[in-house]
């Protein structure tokens, strides 16, 4: 487990590091799952045990990963105050609008290509 | 001993531990309140420890600087979660590459949709040009999505906020929408839900099953490159 959490850091920071030296618009976090997913493809075996045990274990609590910085709208209760009909408007249903397209357009674009293929 | 207790809750209030204790024990309490209310969908264990921790803040008077300094180290964990995302990417290359055209069409059109639909339907109903910045990356993960709205001159704590909120709205209605639509496939409601709804709706979509979380991760990653090169330049078309 700790290995594998091991790992996990230093893509993290290879992915900090190449952020920075090529100046990409992407955060660290993004480009060391990228640089991972790279590695992993590159060694054409099965994930090592350990890395699984620890980005499972990680992964499992992901959705509590985000309360802190969410806990942060308390900073904007003002703005939200003045403009909430706007702004919960355009998330909500932005949201769901985008969601649902998305997923048919997915839907038709799959049929469309085994439609081809037979 | 006694004449101390009127001061505990000043002790507490500065204790990072008090808040990292408090944000663990709300967010299990959540979880087992979703858990029991099964399939409710506004019991989102999210959404639901957010909205309590406000109200603690709020009527504690306590300021975010001093949740922060307990809440961070919950934060951090964040970035290495994100990294491990490849794993089970990796675990899905072959599904993936099956359906890779399919894909990244999809990525296209919906983060496009993503962005223009919250721009267009804030401005319709009057949002500040100023929210209208931070709502556009909006379906993009936290770190990238502030960083655009930075670049733009926009407000990044709002950015935080408005994301956060896309992601709880995702993870308690995608599925419910997908439901409507037919959209049955774990692949296909796996990367809807994190192209919309970054890591809270991937979060959402491991809870469903391994497929669905990896292709959410997938979603996830892409968008935020797809958003972080649409936003800059509609922007530009635009102000």
């Amino acid at each position: 487990m700790l290995s594998g959490f091991l790992v996990l850091l230093a893509f993290l920071l290879a992915g900090d590091i190449a952020g920075y030296l090529f100046a990409l618009p992407l955060p660290g976090p993004v480009l060391g799952m990228a640089l991972l997913l790279g590695w992993l493809a590159w060694r054409r075996r099965p994930p090592p045990e350990n890395l699984r045990t620890a980005s499972m274990g990680i992964l499992q609590y992901l959705s509590l990963l985000f309360v802190p910085a969410g806990v942060g709208v308390i900073l904007h209760l003002e703005r939200l105050q003045r403009e909430w009909p706007a702004i919960l408007g355009a998330v909500l249903a932005g949201t769901l609008i985008s969601v649902g397209l998305s997923g048919l357009l997915l839907k038709a674009l799959r049929a469309k290509r085994e439609a081809q293929h037979d | 001993m006694i004449e101390r207790l009127g001061g505990l809750w000043a002790h507490l209030q500065a204790l990072p531990v008090f808040w990292l204790l408090l944000t663990l024990c709300i967010f299990q309490l959540a979880s087992l309140l979703a858990k029991r209310s099964k399939g409710f969908p506004l019991a989102n264990p999210v959404g639901l420890s957010i909205l309590t921790l406000v109200l603690v803040l709020y009527f504690t008077g306590t300021s975010y600087q001093a949740y922060w300094a307990g809440g961070q180290w919950i934060h951090f964990l964040l970035a290495p979660a994100t990294v491990a995302l490849a794993v089970p990417l990796y675990q899905q290359q072959e599904r993936i590459r099956s359906m890779l055209s399919p894909l990244l069409l999809t990525l296209a059109g919906g983060s496009l949709l993503a962005i223009a639909s919250s721009v267009g339907i804030g401005w319709l109903l009057g949002a500040s040009p100023s929210s209208l910045l931070s709502l556009a990356p909006k379906s993009a993960t936290a770190p990238v999505a502030m960083g655009i709205v930075e670049k733009l001159g926009g407000i990044p704590s709002l950015t935080a906020a408005v994301v956060i909120l896309t992601g709880v709205t995702g993870a308690v209605a995608a599925p419910w929408v997908l439901d409507r639509l037919n959209i049955r496939e774990p692949a296909m409601r796996g990367f809807a839900m994190g192209l919309v709804s970054h890591g809270i709706g991937t979060a959402r979509a491991f809870q469903e099953n391994n497929e669905a979380g990896a292709f959410a991760g997938l979603g996830m990653g892409l968008n935020a490159l797809m958003t972080s090169l649409l936003v800059p330049v509609l922007y530009r078309l635009v102000a």
